[in-house]
């Protein structure tokens, strides 16, 4: 019996099911996510990537199938039973969520500071001074000048809004973090940028992800472990890089072909 | 015109109205929402709201509740900004004086009814009086969550981390909580509650008020209520505790240094002179001195 073994899995998904009135979008997925660990979710469009994300973020209710998240002390426990208050205790605790338009997840019309400490304030902390203190601490921890958290997300660049938003979920120390295409839409030199950063982050904070994504040097950049999605089935997974450079399936063939060498 | 020369040019109770213009079955629907509201303080309770003959923005709502629970026996006091003599005050007063034959009265002491706009009176209230408040924006979080659905969702849940988010961003922009008015308040320890206009100087008067005190909002068919002797708190930070504001100046009129001031404007050249925005206090102060 080895380690893994031993400890529980942070989130275990079990023949998960996802359905559009009669559509089924996701069907029969399964896999364990381990604490510190970076999983990547891969497939083209309409592949039923984001519903399977928001189906294990609470945000989607599946048709079928259990999502069971390890609970700080009590052990796997099935989200969907959770009453509600405590899955969006949860989800503004213990887990974060990164869209990929930083607006969707961001309040625009309230300066840094208090998106920052939103989640703080939602949990009871009072004191203004503290919070101040905390919201300058991680917006230089994104590599936000702190002379900034006065003003509006409104009036930053799209690479400095993911990164907000990224401070902005990881400041209540959460296990695991969920991302949506986080790095589409920004140009080159800032994905590499911000990747880095959650590289960095996810290792010292011990941060487990689910990372949708479309970019295969994503997933490569990112993440240890990868799902392949085609028409709502994970048609492949594996180690990122076993799966990127000896693709078994078909379409992953396909897609690590497509991918444009400069 | 002065205020007793108003009172004796009033209405007569007119009998093809129904007494206070509503019919029994809405007042008894209205009834049952104040009931519930009273049973959770702090609450909002929807109710059908009617079409009045005012429009919105007005007071329908403060005038729903009053008409619901006004009988032939009781005493009116109708303020408009602390003053019993101004144009929404004097019109809703002239309102219930012709749908229900009521004695009105200026008296904050004698009334067993004050319908109010934006004050509480200086005067403190009684047990048994019933004050009742016109509200625009029911909904303490509107303005940074403009979803109902989940402002009603938050108010289950008791999540209310976002009121913060709201004093956090007076503070960084201004160096202390700039909202004066409709602060927000706790209600006995549960429901995050909007007081209405009201100037935060009268938050403190709400707190454990021995008077009954109802909300209504026409528009957004809500009542609610804080009953008598209930815990209403004024949110804030540890190091920035909710406060009032304070004058330099004192009443020209009464001499008053613990009353809420109005600054009026004079004449053309900008003279100024602050005086007491309830009348009755200050005209009983007046008389006394």
């Amino acid at each position: 019996m080895n380690d893994l073994d031993a400890t529980p899995p942070l989130m275990r998904v079990q023949s998960l099911s996802c359905a559009y009135g009669k559509r089924n979008v996701v069907r029969d997925i399964s896999f364990d996510l381990w604490p510190g660990e970076v999983l990547a979710i891969v497939g083209e469009s309409g592949s039923g990537k984001t519903t399977l994300l928001n189906a294990v973020a609470a945000r989607h209710t599946p048709s079928a199938g259990h999502v069971s998240f390890d609970l700080r002390h009590q052990g796997l426990q099935n989200i969907y039973e959770m009453s509600e208050a405590q899955r969006r205790m949860l989800a503004r605790t213990d887990w974060g969520f990164v869209h990929q338009n930083a607006a969707d997840g961001l309040r625009m019309n309230v300066s840094a500071g208090a998106n920052v400490s939103e989640r703080l304030m939602a949990l009871g902390q009072r004191h203004y001074g503290q919070l101040r203190e905390q919201a300058i601490d991680w917006l230089e921890r994104v590599e936000i000048s702190p002379t900034r958290i006065d003003d509006r997300p409104n009036t930053f660049s799209g690479g400095m809004r993911q990164r907000l938003q990224i401070a902005r979920n990881l400041i209540t120390q959460p296990r695991l973090v969920f991302m949506d295409e986080p790095t589409s839409g920004l140009d080159v030199s800032v994905q590499a940028k911000l990747l880095d950063m959650m590289r960095t982050l996810t290792r010292q904070m011990n941060l487990a992800a689910i990372v949708v994504t479309h970019d295969l040097a994503v997933a490569r950049l990112l993440a240890q472990r990868m799902l392949v999605m085609q028409n709502g089935e994970a048609v492949e997974t594996g180690l990122t890089d076993q799966v990127l450079d000896d693709p078994q399936h078909p379409y992953t063939q396909l897609l690590v072909s497509s991918v444009l060498q400069p | 015109m002065p205020l007793n020369e108003l009172v004796e040019l009033a209405p007569v109770r007119d009998p093809q109205i129904n007494f206070a213009y509503l019919d029994e079955r809405t007042k008894r629907m209205i009834r049952r929402a104040i009931l519930k509201a009273v049973a959770i303080p702090g609450y909002q309770v929807p109710f059908g709201s009617r079409e009045m003959p005012l429009p919105y923005g007005w007071g329908t709502g403060g005038i729903q509740v009053t008409a619901s629970i006004i009988g032939p026996s009781d005493v009116l006091k109708v303020i408009d900004q602390g003053s019993d003599d101004t144009v929404n005050a004097v019109n809703i007063r002239r309102f219930f004086q012709r749908t229900t034959g009521v004695v009105v009265t200026t008296d904050t002491t004698a009334a067993s009814i004050i319908q109010t706009r934006h004050r509480i009176p200086e005067t403190p209230l009684q047990e048994g009086q019933v004050l009742v408040y016109q509200v625009p924006v029911p909904e303490p979080m509107q303005r940074l969550e403009p979803r109902e659905e989940e402002t009603r969702k938050l108010h289950a849940l008791q999540e209310y981390g976002l009121m913060h988010v709201n004093l956090f961003e007076d503070l960084a922009h201004y160096g202390h909580i700039s909202s004066t008015y409709d602060y927000p308040v706790l209600v006995n320890g549960r429901y995050i509650m909007s007081p209405s206009p009201i100037p935060k100087f009268d938050n403190p008067k709400m707190h454990q008020n021995p008077a009954l005190q109802l909300f209504g909002a026409g528009r957004e068919k809500r009542i609610y209520a804080v009953p008598p002797y209930t815990n209403v708190e004024s949110l804030g930070f540890e190091d920035h505790p909710f406060e009032v504001q304070r004058w330099q100046a004192v009443c020209e009129l009464c001499g008053s240094n613990e009353s809420f001031l109005d600054e009026v404007i004079m004449d053309d050249q900008g003279k100024k002179m602050f005086v007491c925005s309830d009348s009755d206090y200050c005209g009983k102060r007046q008389v006394a001195a």
